[in-house]
């Protein structure tokens, strides 16, 4: 990246990758395919037949048409938390795409910024469900924050080995010409270990199967989203959905990023969404008390073992 | 407005209530998404809250003290919302007509679109219903 303002083609370049390839059109698209391989999946495990895979298309275009309702008492906050939300998922799928597609790009810290900027898709689900004045959305929030606060360390910790593994590195596309020259993370004690970590890891951040304790379904309703409709409502649908196509994707990067040609993201992409599907049909929800003792115990250890590892150079 | 239509003819998310039912309408209900029936394939999904709601599945013989309750929860639904009575129950009452503690069926309270009779109403039936709501919904209601 260059020094200061930047020309009126790379201007337009930016408003590219943000608004259509790497960008909202590209990731909400291939997101909501993702979402329906998910739902596929899912039905043919229970014999099942399953939805046609324009659903999730059908569905937010549906949820974009239908009225928008505020509770009585609810803040401002109620309406914009959602778009938050959504556009700051976006920003990852950017980033994380740049680096996928266009090799030899991003900026020095991007790695920083993709972890602080998935940070905020959780904060603003909770700020929309304090504002809705709804007391199980409440409660939704509230299990949120106990979600973040247990997978934030290992997750850390695990991305931080492989910083260290790196040699310092703080940019995707620094880790990934490393790993193309030493070979994948993956294949080192450090990487796998903090591979297990950030698999687990990631199935926290999307709400998926064991730690849907924000939505969940058969309790609370749909928890921080009952008191949404119409278009706030797609667009948390839509925040999960791009979540579900850019958490992985971050996976290859840090851990299987030896070699990034297309068909060979595509592969391990699906390899990776498989896994996490068959783990969230196979797996009860966890209570939110488990989930703290689950979070800072065996992943924990896992990941204090990868840095530790990563820095005697293993 | 068109496209709009299609798409929620393609996607019903159902909001199921239960007004005073004996329950058999409400397993009955459960048995379409099973895997011998599975309606997710039509898009069809039950959602926990009413927000979310493109229809209004309601069963029982509407009681009084439910009947209050559902007055509400159908005002707190986003509005192209459709009603299906399901049951017989909530069609006439049935042998529940003269009791003390109903008053009257469904369509005398909320503007019903579909009626499925049955006690209870087989599955194949309720997707018969459905199908039939899809058509009139394209017609334009």
């Amino acid at each position: 990246m260059v020094e200061g303002r930047c020309s009126a083609a790379q201007e337009k370049m930016i408003f590219f990758n943000f608004l259509i390839f790497p960008g909202f059109l590209f990731c909400t698209s291939c997101g909501l395919l993702a979402s329906w391989f998910d739902r596929k999946l899912s039905a043919r495990l229970q014999y099942r037949i399953g939805p046609p895979w324009y659903q999730n298309f059908v569905d937010i275009f549906k949820l974009a048409g239908k009225e928008i309702i505020v509770p009585a008492n609810a803040r401002a906050t109620f309406l914009f938390a959602p778009y938050i939300g959504c556009l700051s998922a976006v920003l990852v799928a950017t980033v994380i795409g740049n680096n996928i597609f266009f090799q030899p790009s991003g900026f020095n810290g991007d790695l920083i910024v993709v972890i602080y900027l998935l940070l905020i898709p959780p904060v603003a689900a909770m700020l929309g469900a304090f504002a809705s004045r709804n007391p199980l959305a409440s409660i939704g929030a509230g299990r949120e924050m106990k979600l973040v606060l247990s997978y934030e360390l290992p997750f850390l910790l695990a991305v931080i080995a492989m910083v260290i593994k790196s040699a310092g590195a703080i940019q995707f596309s620094a880790m990934i010409a490393q790993q193309a020259y030493f070979g994948s993370n993956i294949f080192s004690f450090s990487g796998f270990f903090s591979f297990i970590v950030v698999f687990i890891c990631i199935q926290a951040k999307m709400g998926l199967g064991l730690f849907d304790v924000s939505e969940a379904d058969q309790e609370l309703m749909s928890g921080v989203a009952i008191e949404y409709s119409g278009l706030p409502l797609a667009a948390l649908k839509l925040t999960k959905s791009v979540l579900l196509y850019s958490l992985p994707l971050m996976v290859i990067i840090l851990f299987f990023g030896n070699n990034l040609n297309p068909f060979l993201v595509v592969v391990k992409y699906i390899a990776i969404l498989t896994g996490i599907i068959l783990i969230k049909n196979t797996n009860p929800r966890l209570a939110v008390d488990q989930l703290l003792h689950f979070f800072w115990s065996v992943p924990l250890v896992f990941s204090l073992a990868a840095v530790v590892l990563a820095l005697i150079g293993f | 407005m068109n496209l709009r239509k299609k798409a929620v003819t393609k996607s019903i998310w159902l909001y199921h209530i239960s007004c005073g039912s004996c329950n058999n309408c409400d397993i009955e209900i459960l048995d379409c998404f099973t895997p011998r029936f599975d309606v997710e394939r039509f898009g069809i999904q039950l959602i926990g809250s009413v927000r979310h709601a493109d229809a209004l599945i309601i069963t029982g013989a509407m009681n009084k003290k439910a009947v209050a309750r559902m007055k509400r929860v159908y005002e707190q639904a986003p509005k192209p919302c459709f009603v299906i009575a399901i049951g017989q129950c909530a069609l006439s009452q049935q042998m529940f007509r003269d009791s003390y503690n109903v008053d009257k069926p469904l369509d005398h309270i909320l503007p019903v679109d579909l009626y499925v009779p049955g006690c209870p109403p087989r599955p194949e039936a309720m997707i018969d219903g459905i199908a039939k709501l899809i058509a009139k919904i394209r017609k334009g209601k």
